[in-house]
């Protein structure tokens, strides 16, 4: 078979095809979803097995160097093992923060102690990671975070609080921006890694309006941080987060459309639309307003995909990334939260149930999903942040914040 | 932009330069203000033609170059951009598509080499109302001795002024409204009974009324089977509307430049104005809308390419997001250039006008969404 990236990827494949069969438990078949929503983790004996399978070959990050615990494929080799995952069902079990984030920033960042140290439990899913960036003054506005680091000769000591860290309370480590010079904005910013078993954090979940707490306030009181846990050069932090929210953003957009995040239900809202509303003699959604309103909904979600297709041909043939990529966060968002909203309205009633049997799971996840959902345009940088990004490095007009802004 | 062979990147950069240079928003101007019926420029399309631009999608052996709709699109892509009118997309994209999809050896001998020189200018006539409805047709065609009598008038036909050759949709069968009992036929501009009169809309471009009254054509001049015309008119259509909108990519795009331009440039409280947020976050609104049009508009010039079966929602997809946003592209154009937009003298209002008329011509963005839900299922 032929693939994009023109080398013969035949003899992997038959490779890739052969271990996924002897590894992989059927039964665990498409419940990819399901390994996400538990949080802390499952305790499913297959599941550990497959996940130990996968983070032995080091296939859950396929790229990564083989040197740290990852595949060391390339990346033909990693496309051709998704697509014999994808026609088995398969699903990969080692994800998170430490995959999506904070590892390829490592890579890219880290010391060669450090990468040894903390790459390879991520890619066999030993440890968790928590982002320690938000903090209740610096939310868009991220530089001017306060959380602060003292030099202390043999140590840091941490002092100050995080907001919006997503399952701190699960979380062995947290990748953390600390500042380490109050006399200058984002270069008295430095990247440190924190053991979340120290003494002196607390972590107290926050409820959210979807009545799920998937993020924590997390406070450090005088917390000893060792010296060598600091990435990268002292005050160059901000540089490094950057690049982490790159990955991050990267990663948002791809959820956006098409997928069933806004809750359960996965398939078109037209189909959804049909069996809630009923359909005319020709098979048209009854409601006309709602056909309009679902048809255009249906329609950006394709532009998105294609849009998503184009930019990873793009990507690939002029080796990085192009300008199409700064729509995605915005473009992918909105169309997953339409998508929310749609799917609420054409569940009418049945779909604003809270709990009980008097409601099928999917319409209990359809509002779980459509409030969780708000926080798409908030976190990873919102909405008007990138606007802002794309009309400053994009469209070359002029910073408003030039004298704060990142 | 998708990935171009190099053939494309050479015919891409050749109708860059011809239009910035031999055919800028200027020219079009002129046309416009010569007042003259055909709407374009005769010379400006004879060196088109001359350059190969009137055979991209017609096959070698009849005076082509075969390279394909994505090929073409980038050409219109250009003239877009500067508001160049010509036949190119009636006649080199749309009637030259009917015939290569639908037409006898002798019929693609007789007409294709003629439109891919540029000497002969084929055109749809397919409308008969307001709205772009293409079943619904009036204009009848009776059997007579060996061949048809056609009879009925149709309107908004692009370049009807300049058309030696009318695609004609005329009803051997069936009530308005049919798909089925739908004959397309070649008709000559000159044939006995045809006439036609010239329609002044906003854009100042060449469409006209045309009405046939008893026009005797030959059983040699249906195109396709009789009775069955509707499918090669969608396929053909279709093929039409992928290129008007690539047209309008190019024109949107270059809206969006201008304007982009003068938010860099215009001083108002001391500052460019482009430095104020609530301009800068439409602007980002505005490319993103641009990115997602550009994918659907390649995508489906690239499903024709392949003949792939999902052509006719792709299709829709891309006439109905284009048009959405070269709407609202074309109204921030003259919004963001305040009093200047609104003058004569400033190009948003030819690039407002054209908008208009391009998201009308072979249904707009309402038809298309329709036609998207239908083909879905929905």
């Amino acid at each position: 078979m032929a693939d994009f990236g023109g080398e013969t990827t035949d003899a992997f494949r038959a490779e890739a095809k052969d271990w996924l069969a002897a590894n992989f438990p059927t039964s665990l078949k498409g419940r990819g979803g399901v390994m996400y929503t538990e949080g802390g983790g499952s305790s499913d004996p297959k599941i550990k097995a497959w996940t130990k399978a996968m983070g032995d070959r080091g296939w859950g990050v396929p790229t990564w160097p083989k040197a740290y615990g990852g595949g060391g494929l390339s990346s033909a080799e990693a496309r051709v093992l998704q697509q014999e995952m994808n026609a088995i069902g398969a699903w990969n079990p080692i994800g998170g923060m430490g995959v999506m984030m904070f590892g390829p920033t490592l890579l890219e960042y880290g010391n060669e102690d450090q990468k040894r140290r903390h790459i390879p439990p991520i890619t066999r899913a030993d440890i968790r990671w928590c982002q320690g960036f938000s903090e209740p003054g610096a939310g868009s506005d991220l530089a001017s975070l306060q959380t602060k680091a003292e030099d202390k000769g043999d140590h840091w000591l941490v002092n100050g609080q995080k907001i919006w860290t997503s399952g701190a309370q699960w979380a062995d480590w947290c990748f953390c921006l600390v500042r380490t010079d109050t006399s200058k904005k984002h270069e008295g910013i430095s990247f440190l890694l924190i053991d979340m078993r120290s003494p002196g954090i607390e972590v107290r979940p926050i409820q959210l309006i979807s009545g799920n707490s998937p993020f924590c306030e997390t406070f450090f009181t005088d917390v000893k941080v060792p010296k060598e846990n600091l990435v990268g050069p002292l005050g160059g932090g901000w540089t490094i987060a950057k690049r982490l929210l790159q990955h991050e953003r990267s990663g948002l957009a791809g959820g956006g459309a098409g997928g069933g995040r806004g809750g359960l239900f996965t398939g078109p809202v037209s189909d959804l639309a049909k069996s809630y509303l009923g359909a005319d003699e020709a098979g048209r959604i009854a409601d006309s307003e709602i056909r309009s309103r679902v048809t255009a909904h249906e329609m950006e979600a394709r532009a998105f995909q294609l849009t998503a297709i184009r930019s990873m041909v793009e990507s690939r043939s002029n080796s990085g990334p192009s300008a199409t990529t700064s729509i995605m966060k915005n473009a992918g968002t909105k169309i997953a939260q339409d998508r929310a909203e749609l799917t609420l309205e054409v569940l009418g009633h049945q779909g604003l149930g809270w709990e009980g049997s008097d409601f099928t799971a999917e319409e209990l996840a359809a509002v779980r999903g459509w409030l969780g959902g708000k926080a798409f345009t908030i976190y990873g940088g919102s909405a008007e942040i990138q606007s802002n990004i794309i009309s400053k490095r994009i469209l070359g007009l002029p910073d408003p914040l030039s004298a704060s802004s990142h | 932009m998708a990935v171009l062979t190099e053939e494309q990147s050479m015919l891409r950069d050749a109708a860059r330069t011809w239009t910035q240079e031999k055919s800028p928003v200027s020219a079009f101007r002129k046309v416009r203000d010569a007042g003259s019926p055909l709407g374009y420029d005769p010379d400006a399309f004879a060196e088109m033609a001359e350059m190969g631009w009137a055979g991209v999608i017609i096959p070698e052996e009849y005076g082509g170059s075969d390279f394909g709709y994505l090929s073409l699109g980038l050409v219109l892509e250009e003239t877009g951009r500067t508001l160049t009118a010509s036949p190119i997309l009636s006649s080199a994209l749309a009637a030259a598509s009917a015939i290569v999809l639908g037409g006898s050896e002798a019929q693609k001998q007789a007409w294709l080499p003629k439109i891919a020189s540029g000497e002969l200018v084929g055109t749809l006539a397919v409308d008969e109302g307001p709205h772009h409805s293409p079943a619904k047709v009036g204009v009848t065609a009776t059997r007579s001795g060996s061949g048809y009598t056609i009879s009925g008038t149709k309107t908004f036909v692009l370049e009807g002024m300049a058309a030696g050759l009318f695609v004609i949709s005329a009803r051997t069968a069936g009530a308005a409204g049919d798909k089925s009992g739908i004959t397309l036929f070649l008709v000559p501009a000159d044939a006995k009974g045809v006439s036609r009169k010239a329609l002044k809309l906003a854009d100042s471009r060449g469409a006209a009324v045309v009405t046939f009254d008893k026009v005797e054509v030959g059983a040699d001049s249906v195109l396709g089977a009789e009775g069955a015309g509707f499918d090669l008119l969608e396929k053909t259509l279709d093929r039409a509307r992928a290129g008007l909108a690539a047209e309008m990519l190019g024109a949107a795009v270059q809206a969006f430049e201008t304007t982009l331009d003068y938010l860099k440039t215009r001083v108002q409280f001391g500052q460019v104005i482009g430095s104020f947020q609530a301009l800068q976050h439409r602007a980002a609104k505005m490319f993103t809308d641009l990115e997602l049009a550009r994918s659907c508009v390649e995508a489906a010039l690239t499903a024709i390419d392949n003949d792939s079966p999902d052509v006719p929602e792709l299709v829709s997809l891309a006439k109905a997001k284009m048009g959405d946003t070269l709407h609202l592209v074309s109204n921030e154009m003259v919004q963001m250039h305040g009093g200047i937009g609104m003058t004569d003298a400033h190009d948003a209002g030819l690039y407002l006008k054209r908008a208009r008329a391009q998201e009308a011509t072979y249904g707009g963005q309402a038809y298309h969404r329709d036609r998207y839900a239908r083909l879905q299922g929905y």
